[in-house]
């Protein structure tokens, strides 16, 4: 269990991390909070959105959908079972990848680092490491097969 | 049913506080009051207007000059700015017929009208005026109702790209109130008194106008403007 309450908690800090950037991007925080002021370039380029969608947006749904999946892993009736912590290591490796993106375009496109963002890779990252730790807590996958198969 | 093992008690307390303190930061960051404003009613001083009659493109030979007194937080001005202005543009003055003026007319019951025209005459300082005049007007609808119109702008700043710390400084010293507040008085002495109103030949022409009416003014004018000359 102690791999999915690690999940749920990482997951809540990504969101919250999320919001704050969303809310800045809808003008109702001010001035982002951010010693290098990297922030700043990374949030108001071209490439703060995403197929049009504010890469912080993204984050926020990104997150509320892992804290949910972290949640319901942790209830009494899902111990033991494979799925959810299956679809944690899905989304957060979708996040890992997303994040490996982003992050190209700070190093290599923009020429600026976001610490923010450097933040959420770290949560991402350590979600996937904690989903994939409870994978394998919980073993190899079993299949059940039909009496009288091969 | 159950009640949940210890373990899990004090996980979901450790949880609890952690999505108190997120929600009760986040509070406090909305809650904060907007720092920036830009004083109305200043003492206009000369050197505010030195030199200074309007944000102007166009060439200078132009037979025919428009001026605009506009407010960027009036939705026709927005209407106008974004639907008309290319059109005219295209067809008039990038073609040398018609020099465009543009003219603060900030109205009172606007909050931000003010901020953003002082925000476009920082853009200003950097050779970037109408970059910043049309990023404001094309996102009227999402900064006219948020919290803090300041902090939008300068995210449109950051966008079209402006050095940030020289926006910064120039925001905060409100350097333009004198500016914008001169020809504020000077639009209401010849006769504005809502926006947009367009001033041409001496003539003031108030309410909704769209491109073919414009050229049609324009065509109306030059032949006249020319055989004076």
């Amino acid at each position: 269990m102690i791999y999915r309450q690690g999940a749920a908690l990482l997951s809540l800090l990504g969101l919250f991390l999320s919001v704050y950037l969303y809310l800045y991007k809808l003008g109702h925080v001010g001035a982002l909070a951010c010693g290098t002021g990297g922030c700043e370039t990374v949030q108001t380029s071209h490439w703060s959105r995403f197929a049009g969608v504010e890469v912080a947006l993204i984050g926020v749904v990104g997150y509320a959908l892992l804290l949910a999946v972290a949640l319901a892993a942790l209830r009494p009736a899902a111990a033991g079972r494979r799925g959810p912590s299956r679809l944690l290591a899905a989304l957060a490796g979708g996040g890992v990848l997303f994040t490996a993106y982003l992050t190209y375009l700070e190093l290599f496109v923009i020429h600026a680092i976001c610490r923010w963002c450097v933040g959420s890779a770290a949560i991402i990252v350590a979600l996937f490491a904690l989903a994939a730790l409870d994978l394998r807590r919980l073993g190899p996958a079993t299949i059940a097969r039909a009496p009288g198969a091969a | 049913m159950a009640a949940p093992p210890v373990g899990m008690k004090r996980f979901y307390v450790i949880l609890g506080v952690v999505a108190a303190l997120g929600i009760g930061l986040l509070g406090y960051l909305l809650s904060k009051p907007s720092t920036l404003s830009i004083p109305a009613n200043v003492t206009v001083q000369p050197s505010d207007t030195a030199g200074f009659r309007g944000y102007v493109k166009g060439s200078d030979s132009a037979t025919v000059e428009i001026t605009e007194y506009a407010d960027y937080q009036c939705p026709f001005c927005q209407t106008f700015a974004t639907l008309q202005m290319p059109t005219i543009d295209e067809r008039l003055i990038k073609t040398g017929r018609l020099r465009w003026r543009y003219r603060d007319f900030p109205l009172q019951q606007h909050a931000y009208a003010r901020v953003a025209a002082h925000s476009a005459a920082c853009a200003d300082d950097q050779e970037k005026y109408w970059a910043q005049h049309d990023r404001i007007y094309e996102g009227q609808s999402e900064w006219s109702a948020s919290r803090d119109g300041a902090d939008i702008f300068r995210r449109y700043a950051g966008e079209i790209g402006l050095e940030l710390g020289a926006y910064d400084a120039c925001m905060s010293a409100g350097k333009y109130a004198g500016r914008i507040q001169a020809s504020l008085d000077e639009g209401a002495r010849a006769g504005v008194s809502s926006t947009p109103t367009l001033l041409v030949g001496g003539r003031l022409y108030q309410g909704r106008f769209d491109s073919d009416a414009i050229t049609k003014l324009v065509d109306s004018l030059a032949p006249r403007i020319t055989r004076a000359r």
